[in-house]
């Protein structure tokens, strides 16, 4: 601790007429800003290996339990066993893309329609006040619970999947553009009246730009929803996709398995989040950057 | 409605509407209902003519309603009695020769400069090739030309403000309303604003209601001067400021007729200064 503080100081006694330059100035600062990033790259993978080492030591020595707990060498092997061979229900690309479709498609229908209705419900108060009441409660029932509904009425085919996605969406993308509509300022939309602005383009011009980042911060949340929506219609029932191998090996006792399935969910949310966060930036690309972003 | 459908049907008197002056509020009341049901009166009484090409300014204590003279032209509030009337016709609606600089920063954050200037006459239904065309003419008229593609939130308060003055005056309005409009401003930048309006304004022709609740902004600026009394608003007087055109911000504040316009009008709004404040403290709100 001393000897940091006392290290400056004695450089400066060493050089005390060097008055560094403006250039000299700015590569040091780059520099201890790479230095910076370097050290907080290496300590997340010493994390991750840390992590990793101790639960497949805990596996090796019995500490941990494989049967129950499973090993990352296990879950690796299963992994790769998956992507050779096949799962006990075909190939693995084709469970992933049957997931990956209906995630997305219950995306898509749940985004479009809590934007619409959120807007629509937003700009008009009467709505508004009647419906409110339904949509809390809507909210509050646990929609999971609706997968066994959909199940029932839709079948074990892709539809039931998507149906349950689409309630776990709506209502999250919902609540976040009925707030961003009416947290719209209230003097730009006075501002684009006088300025001539008809109910419509008001709507178009106003109304949906100033609520896009509140839209936008729900989208991020509900690709998880989605996702969730999807795995469990088909834990519930289905003939194929990523839930479905969970169930199953759930079933086998296969631990490894599951932690298998799990990564590669993780996997594919993450890949669909940086998608959702390139096609952000393209749309709200006249927000200020925070400060720490330019650096 | 049915009031409206009246007015509506009645012809329009030509001759009449000629002469008329460009804003009348004649006996005007205003009433508000707050959420907890109490009505509360901003404006009574409340008489204000201003004439064609005329710069009027409101000046009075702070929360006794100024604003609200402002929305009563513009149509988006409706007097609870008397009448509001707009080159000769009573307001129904708002009038497409209005034009209106607000206190706060009413830019379209998500538009570039050029964008925003030019979203009046895209309202309106101008093309969009002569709607730019005359964007950018008037964003060089504020001296902003090589800011047209960036975004509000990359300029200057100042900046902003020469923004929304081009936004507003590209629609040529003939009523120009604001409300204290430079009052965010730091005192260098509101003397050149200031400046810079008067240079606008004595191009277009268009009748003013400045309100502001810095006298010596108002004196410097207007042809009259309207003196309000703590709220409920009414006209506590009115004065007529001969100070000779062109006028120069920086100058005439040393100017020794200006100075005295400025201590008999304060002279008067004192007054009603203290009485709001001590209602404030009475109240409590």
């Amino acid at each position: 601790m001393t000897m940091q503080a006392e290290a400056p100081s004695a450089r400066f006694q060493a050089t005390p007429r060097a008055v560094p330059t403006e250039a000299e100035i700015e590569a040091k600062a780059r520099a201890r800003l790479k230095a910076r990033r370097a050290l907080v790259i290496t300590l997340r993978i010493a994390i991750l290996v840390g992590v990793l080492g101790i639960w497949e030591l805990g596996a090796q020595t019995g500490f941990i339990d494989p049967f129950f707990f499973a090993s990352p060498s296990g879950i690796a092997e299963q992994i790769w066993v998956w992507m050779t061979e096949g799962t006990s229900q075909g190939s693995l690309w084709v469970q992933i893309l049957v997931t990956l479709e209906e995630t997305v498609l219950g995306f898509f229908i749940g985004a479009a329609g809590g934007i619409v209705c959120g807007i629509v419900l937003g700009r008009n108060k009467l709505l508004a006040d009647v419906f409110s009441i339904y949509i809390k409660v809507a909210n509050s029932i646990p929609r999971v619970v609706l997968g066994s509904i959909f199940i029932i009425a839709l079948g074990l085919g892709m539809a039931s999947k998507v149906a349950l996605a689409v309630v776990m969406v709506f209502f999250v993308v919902f609540a976040n553009a009925f707030q961003g509509v009416r947290e719209a300022d209230r003097a730009m939309i006075a501002n684009a009246q006088i300025l001539g602005a008809s109910p419509f383009q008001i709507t178009t011009s106003v109304i949906i730009p100033s609520a896009m980042s509140w839209i936008l911060a729900s989208l991020h949340v509900s690709f998880g929803f989605a996702l969730v929506g999807a795995v469990v219609g088909e834990f519930l029932g289905a003939k194929q996709g990523v839930g479905l191998l969970i169930a199953t090996a759930q079933g086998a006792f296969n631990a490894n398995g599951v932690f298998a399935a799990m990564i590669i969910l993780a996997v594919l949310a993450l890949a669909m989040e940086f998608l959702i966060t390139l096609v952000e930036n393209r749309l709200v690309k006249w927000r200020p950057v925070p400060y720490s972003e330019q650096n | 409605m049915s009031l409206q459908s009246i007015a509506a049907a009645r012809p329009p008197l030509m001759p009449a509407a000629a002469l008329a002056p460009a804003i009348e509020l004649d006996n005007v009341t205003r009433r508000f209902l707050t959420p907890d049901g109490k009505s509360m009166t901003a404006l009574r009484d409340f008489t204000m003519t201003v004439d064609r090409g005329e710069f009027a300014c409101v000046v009075g204590p702070t929360g006794c309603g100024k604003s609200t003279t402002l929305n009563l032209v513009t149509g988006l509030a409706r007097p609870s009695a008397g009448e509001v009337r707009v080159m000769g016709e009573p307001v129904s609606g708002i009038h497409k020769d209005v034009g209106f600089v607000f206190q706060a920063d009413a830019l379209f954050p998500w538009r570039s400069v050029l964008d925003n200037v030019a979203a009046g006459p895209l309202y309106r239904g101008l093309s969009k090739a002569a709607a730019y065309g005359k964007a950018r003419d008037w964003i060089a008229r504020v001296g902003l030309s090589r800011f047209e593609k960036h975004y509000p939130h990359q300029l200057s308060g100042g900046m902003r403000k020469r923004v929304a003055l081009a936004q507003t005056f590209i629609n040529e309005p003939k009523i120009l309303l604001m409300d204290e409009p430079f009052s965010a401003l730091d005192v260098q930048t509101r003397t050149n604003m200031q400046d810079e309006l008067l240079d606008l304004w004595s191009g277009s022709g268009a009748s003013v209601v400045f309100v502001t609740h810095d006298l010596e902004e108002a004196v410097a600026l207007a042809d009259k001067v309207y003196v309000l009394t703590a709220g409920p608003a009414t006209v506590k007087s009115v004065y007529h400021i001969d100070l000779p055109r062109p006028r120069v911000m920086a100058e005439i504040r040393y100017d020794t007729a200006f100075v005295e316009k400025c201590r008999t009008i304060w002279d008067d709004l004192r007054e009603e200064v203290q009485i709001g404040q001590q209602r404030t403290l009475d109240t409590g709100h």
